[in-house]
């Protein structure tokens, strides 16, 4: 993805027109690019702006404001947040363990990085609130200390650092892998210590990778839904997340609530869109890298 | 993965052997402690409980639940859903890639990025989005009821919503590589002569297939597992409309845990199987860089 937006940065060369359309199927391939984007995604994209639309103004913002809607987008919001931080500072160290070290089991612990890829939601939902609960492996050992994470706001928390691990993880790796090993020689000879090193020289040279995947992570976590309601509890003010208050609107056969509602989380993903959109340009520019 | 770098244990082992690139033992042993208990505690053990609750009540609870009716019209559905939606994505994902790889044109960056917007949109959305459509109240849905359609609640709803979502899987992995590999050779095939679909099977092909499968796999794998798009269309229909996430998540909900996880650990071993095609794929891939150069 970094490559596709690093490529198209750099100016097409002037050549004359027909010298550079020597294969054939441009027209084509594009056109049924076009098409099938359109009936796919973006007409269908376009219903939710044209339903919110056709709301009065001040009955959208009734409903896009309600209290048990704005306490979700606390919840969502906050609780992703954190879990992006999260992953960022122990993805950051997964993933320098990965380059930097060898340990028994490397290349398992490598493949299963991107297990919350390839695992349905649905199921890492079951078994993070089997883990979880009150009985279960991990909340057993946090129940005498008074720490309840299942069918609590924390839960919600547990999940969402759980899908986005691989964001933070991949993002960064390959930065490292591909950083010059020269620039840590010349600082240690000049006499750095190794702790000036990683503050001085590799954070700067990581930093745009790691918000890269920080907002990433971030953004995957706000929308998600599959995983976090097992765990959640789903008690309305307390640990309900947006996209469950669409599904609940739903229910009710409460459309155009679902919609306004869809519609804020819309517009926040396109603003996400563009924000990583800008930090990969960032962080392609940052470290010379095509990919 | 370019090429002339060193990768896995070797260049672990030049970090390692290196005083300038080395931590202090003790810090080396503190961040290898931290992160792989952050990977136990998040990744490993959320599987290994997918198989041991499946397992709990023993191995012939398990299979009941595997081969009971609802059960394997879920499976069925799955695949079915699977098969239809992968192979139309991969179709689009080959002709998107090869209009934005091979040529330039304006408003290539903005195509790009809408490519990927499925990925950046909440599922629940996604599934919402189908209902304004075709659902009793949407768009067409009088005219759908008229002409005695079905697409919502009904098995064409979930394999929409499960396109929309898996759409960027194979374009985004072959963008990069055909971008990568230029269009030199395809032209020099052009210019002898070749037609333009000769080009694409005996020159582009055969240099992205492994990109090509990597893609198919993964967004075979979202396809399969798909629950937020899906549950919103499906209407839950035991039976007919659940696939297995559904399915699963129905016993879950009736506090049929064995059974549950009994169906989870079946789409566990489907990611499990996913990870391991994936990273012999990179392996493969890996390889074949290291010899072209």
């Amino acid at each position: 993805m970094t490559a596709a937006s690093v490529a198209t940065l750099t100016p097409t060369p002037l050549l004359p027109r027909i010298a550079r359309r020597v294969l054939p199927g441009f027209g084509l391939t594009l056109g049924l690019t076009l098409v099938y984007l359109s009936l796919v995604v973006l007409i269908p994209l376009s219903a939710v702006f044209i339903k919110a639309g056709s709301l009065p103004w001040g009955e959208l913002w009734n409903i896009v404001s309600a209290p048990r809607v704005v306490a979700s987008y606390q919840l969502t919001f906050g609780a992703s947040l954190l879990a992006a931080a999260i992953n960022t500072v122990f993805g950051f160290m997964l993933a320098w363990s990965l380059v930097r070290y060898n340990f028994p089991g490397k290349r398992l612990v490598d493949a299963l990085v991107d297990l919350p890829f390839a695992l349905p939601t649905a199921v890492a939902g079951i078994a993070l609130a089997a883990l979880y609960s009150g009985n279960g492996w991990i909340g057993s050992l946090l129940a005498p200390l008074g720490l309840k994470v299942a069918f609590t706001p924390l839960g919600v928390l547990v999940a969402l650092v759980f899908i986005g691990v691989p964001f933070v993880v991949r993002t960064v790796q390959p930065v490292l892998e591909e950083l010059e090993i020269e620039l840590e020689e010349a600082a240690a000879s000049l006499g750095a210590q190794r702790g000036q090193v990683f503050r001085r020289v590799l954070l700067p040279l990581l930093l745009p990778a790691l918000m890269t995947g920080f907002a990433l992570a971030f953004a995957r976590a706000v929308g998600e839904y599959g995983s976090v309601i097992f765990i959640a509890g789903n008690i309305p003010m307390v640990s309900e997340i947006t996209p469950l208050i669409i599904i609940t609107k739903l229910e009710q056969y409460d459309f155009q609530g679902a919609t306004a509602v869809a519609g804020v989380m819309l517009i926040f993903s396109f603003a996400m869109l563009l924000v990583i959109n800008l930090l990969q340009a960032w962080s392609a520019k940052r470290t010379g890298r095509g990919r | 993965m370019s090429a002339g770098v060193l990768h896995g244990r070797a260049l672990a082992r030049r970090f390692e052997a290196n005083p300038a690139t080395r931590e202090p033992i003790w810090m080396k042993r503190l961040i290898l402690t931290i992160a792989l208990a952050f990977f136990v505690l998040f990744l490993f053990l959320p599987l290994v409980a997918v198989f041991s609750e499946a397992l709990r009540k023993g191995w012939l609870v398990y299979l009941a639940a595997l081969v009971e009716p609802d059960a394997l019209a879920s499976i069925r559905l799955t695949v079915l859903v699977a098969v239809i939606a992968v192979p139309l994505n991969l179709v689009f994902g080959v002709i998107a890639a090869w209009a934005i790889a091979k040529f330039d044109f304006r408003g290539k960056r903005l195509l790009t990025t809408l490519i990927d917007l499925p990925f950046s949109v909440s599922p629940v959305v996604v599934g919402l989005i189908f209902l304004l459509l075709f659902g009793a109240q949407g768009w067409f849905g009088t005219w759908l009821f008229e002409h005695d359609i079905k697409i919502v609640f009904a098995v064409p709803g979930i394999v929409l919503a499960t396109v929309f979502v898996t759409f960027p899987f194979v374009a985004r992995e072959l963008i990069p590589l055909m971008e990568a590999q230029g269009r030199d050779e395809e032209e020099a095939a052009t210019v002898l002569g070749a037609s333009g679909f000769q080009t694409f099977r005996r020159v582009t092909l055969p240099s992205i297939q492994w990109g090509l499968l990597y893609g198919v796999i993964l967004c075979n794998a979202r396809a399969m597992g798909e629950f937020g798009a899906v549950s919103v269309v499906s209407g839950h229909i035991r039976g007919a409309t659940n696939t297995m996430p559904l399915h699963v998540e129905i016993l879950y909900n009736e506090y049929n845990f064995a059974a549950a996880f009994a169906v989870a650990s079946l789409l566990a071993m489907l990611a499990l199987v996913t990870l391991a095609l994936k990273t012999f794929i990179e392996w493969r891939a890996g390889r074949v860089v290291t010899v072209d150069d």
